[in-house]
């Protein structure tokens, strides 16, 4: 399935990355969206509500953060695309409807635009101190797919492929940008439209007394059931069987969990995006995400240029994390540098799966301006003594 | 000689169209007041003859937040306080279906009043229906934004002192365009409401005075479900239009009921599609969601 022609705007632009974000919804195909102002995310809500009334979707600006979350899911129910964005309170007060869209298994895309907490902390200010509760925010146990751009360009583009996987893989997908990202301005070009591939929602085959709204299919991907065409399904955020009936129980419960678990663990190596440079042979290899992979270039450059043999590898997924990937490189390496703005959400998990193969090193700090490069050079130098 | 014998045509239950027989036996308690609550939507539908392909049902929690998954609808139970901007949302997605929500007086007005109120000002074209018990009954019991003054609850044992909303008039200052209360024993009078609030365009609220046979009555010494849905019912003055600063319940006393406010009003979404038509002109296309053209 292609985008809709008419309302891509293709060519080359000049935008931050809330703009870009917006477009890559409206490319995308959202036509609803619901949010709540918040300082650095704004700017995706301001555009989306200029631009919806001419591409025929509603932006509709909710009392809260509460409501709008649960009004996304209901809009994804009734069969339309759709998306907020926010930034860390927000984000909090997002977290129980968004268990609803895992446990329900309903597609639709949240950004959040990362500024320094915790609480109200630095509202204009970056930070990415919010990538564990993008990955345990909400209770109970279960697995999220989340991407990180380091641009406008890049904005734009993992808007459209989080719409992809949430349709993909039938559930809600983050997009942990962070202040920076979004409030940088930089050159985007948006495709034709003929470029822009869009995976369209799988619906059942099945008649409306054979279909079951959560029925487990090989792939561990049931088909969604539409709404107003006589199914007369049930959803609920209990612990639900097939037939999405509420079944209280322990092995319900195993049974539930683990088929959301495994829907993503299962397709780790599909959802996984990494870009890796200087890899092969490097001695000593950056881990980073979101502005923080822009950030290590300098240092990087510095370093290779005194003959230090040391290589990046970009996550634009966080979460899965890429546990295998890690894996190989800490038998290869003499260490894996962190480096992300908080004082060790992702390099924990990161030491966790190296497990002392190789040496490992955070560069972090609370946020509020993005590293030094100085900073990750000096830590480079000291990873190779 | 010829016998005929004429057996009665097998008939199916009443509800049978409308309920999840799969899932009958239910959880409510006999003789709670959610039982008629529930009959009550379902002959008005019935009633109605819509087409129930194009009813959807959303709750939150709590006991009468079960009611999602017992009716044969497209049908959600979602959070607690969340039915409301959930069924704003499907709303929107598919205007050309009735969305009802079915939940109790605390999940609607106590963790969702922000949305019952601000829904209501929007005058988003969905019916609510609170079935108020006067308690947080899924829970066991607890002290509700309802609760009458002196009553009991869990989180009350020494008795309510705080100050219960009155529901009518907050859904009318709101900017509800149709409000209206009946217990659970005017089930013909309640089935009639329910069908005026579902073919209204816009915010419909619908409060049903119901007895927790279980807790509230228990907790309060206040006799059997039954007797408690009686005394409702014979201390219910009817008053169509009254004044709502008029209605306030207080323990065990008079419960005035009726049609309060019945308005016409342009809704959210005529309002949107004006307001951008004004400002667009043909450029504009009214916004239709999806319209079941996925
Ligand atoms: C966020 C959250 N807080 C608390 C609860 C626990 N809880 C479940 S139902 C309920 C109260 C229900 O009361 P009401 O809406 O009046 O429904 P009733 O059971 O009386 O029909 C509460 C507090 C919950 N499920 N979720
Ligand atoms: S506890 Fe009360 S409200 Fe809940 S089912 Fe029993 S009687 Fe009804
Ligand atoms: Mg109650």
């Amino acid at each position: 399935m292609k985008a809709d022609a008419k309302n891509v705007l293709t060519g080359a632009h000049y935008l931050d990355g809330n703009h870009a974000c917006a477009e890559g919804g409206i490319a995308a195909g959202c036509r609803f969206f619901a949010g709540y102002p918040i300082t650095p995310s704004t700017e995706i809500a301001e555009r989306i509500s200029q631009r919806f009334p001419l591409v025929g979707g509603l932006f509709i600006q909710m009392e809260d953060e509460l409501a709008s979350m649960a009004a996304i899911l209901g809009a994804s129910w009734g069969g339309v695309k759709s998306m907020s964005c926010t930034s860390g309170p927000g984000f909090s007060l997002m977290m129980e409807n968004f268990g609803l869209g895992i446990m329900t298994e309903t597609p639709c895309v949240l950004v959040n635009v990362q500024r320094g907490g915790p609480s109200t902390g630095l509202p204009t200010l970056p930070g990415q101190a919010d990538m564990m509760q993008a990955r345990w925010g909400s209770h109970g146990d279960y697995e999220v797919i989340a991407l990180a751009p380091d641009s406008p360009q890049e904005s734009f583009e993992l808007t459209i492929h989080a719409f992809n996987l949430s349709e993909k893989y039938r559930m809600p997908v983050l997009i942990m940008t962070d202040e920076c990202v979004g409030h940088m301005t930089e050159k985007v070009v948006i495709p034709p439209p003929e470029e822009i591939e869009l995976i369209a929602r799988r619906y059942t085959e099945k008649k409306p007394d054979e279909a079951l709204p959560f029925e487990l299919t090989d792939d561990l991907i049931s088909p969604m059931l539409p709404v107003g065409k006589g199914y007369k399904f049930h959803v609920t955020g209990l612990t639900h069987d097939e037939r999405g009936y509420p079944v209280i129980n322990a092995e319900a419960q195993e049974k539930n969990v683990v088929r959301l678990m495994d829907k993503v663990n299962k397709h780790a190596d599909d959802i996984i995006w990494l870009e890796e440079s200087d890899v092969e042979d490097a001695e000593v290899v950056i881990i980073a995400y979101g502005i923080s992979s822009r950030v290590v270039k300098p240092a990087i450059a510095r370093a290779q240029k005194e003959g230090i043999k040391v290589g990046e590898v970009k996550m634009v997924t966080v979460w899965p994390f890429p546990e295998k990937r890690v894996k190989e490189l800490a038998s290869k390496v003499k260490a894996l540098i962190m480096v992300e703005m908080n004082y060790g959400q992702v390099f924990l998990e990161m030491d966790r799966i190296v497990g002392g193969k190789c040496a490992t090193y955070l560069a972090g700090h609370a946020g509020g301006t993005v590293h030094k490069p100085d900073d990750v050079y000096r830590i480079i130098k000291e990873a190779v003594k | 000689m010829t016998v005929e014998t004429r057996q009665p045509p097998k008939e199916e239950h009443p509800m049978e169209k409308l309920l999840r027989m799969d899932r009958i036996p239910h959880i409510w308690c006999s003789t709670c007041g959610l039982g008629t609550t529930v009959t009550a939507l379902a002959t008005a539908l019935a009633q109605l003859e819509l087409d129930l392909d194009k009813v959807a049902v959303v709750s939150g929690i709590g006991c009468t937040g079960r009611v999602a998954g017992y009716m044969k609808l497209d049908s959600f139970h979602t959070t607690h306080g969340r039915a409301i901007p959930f069924a704003l949302g499907l709303h929107i997605a598919r205007p050309d279906m009735k969305v009802i929500v079915l939940s109790g007086d605390g999940d609607l007005i106590s963790i969702g009043g922000n949305h019952f109120i601000h829904t209501a000002r929007r005058n988003v074209d969905i019916t609510v229906i609170c079935v108020n018990n006067f308690i947080y009954a899924m829970t066991g019991g607890q002290v509700a934004p309802t609760t009458p003054i002196t009553a009991r609850a869990a989180t009350a044992p020494h008795g309510n002192f705080e100050h219960p909303f009155n529901l009518p008039i907050l859904a009318a200052s709101s900017g509800a365009t149709y409000v209206a209360r009946w217990t659970a024993l005017h089930v013909r009078r309640l089935t009639e409401a329910i069908k005026d609030a579902i073919t209204k365009p816009g915010f419909s609220f619908v409060e049903v005075i119901a007895p927790c046979s279980t807790l509230y009555a228990r907790l309060n010494r206040l006799g059997s479900g039954l007797d408690l849905m009686k005394f409702y019912h014979d201390n219910s003055i009817i008053r169509h239009g009254a004044d709502m600063n008029e209605v306030d319940i207080d323990f065990q006393s008079k419960i005035v009921v009726g049609k309060f406010v019945d308005i016409e009003k342009p809704t959210y979404l005529d309002c949107i599609n004006d307001g951008y038509k004004r400002v667009f002109g043909n450029r504009y296309q009214p916004y239709g969601g999806a319209n079941g053209d996925h």
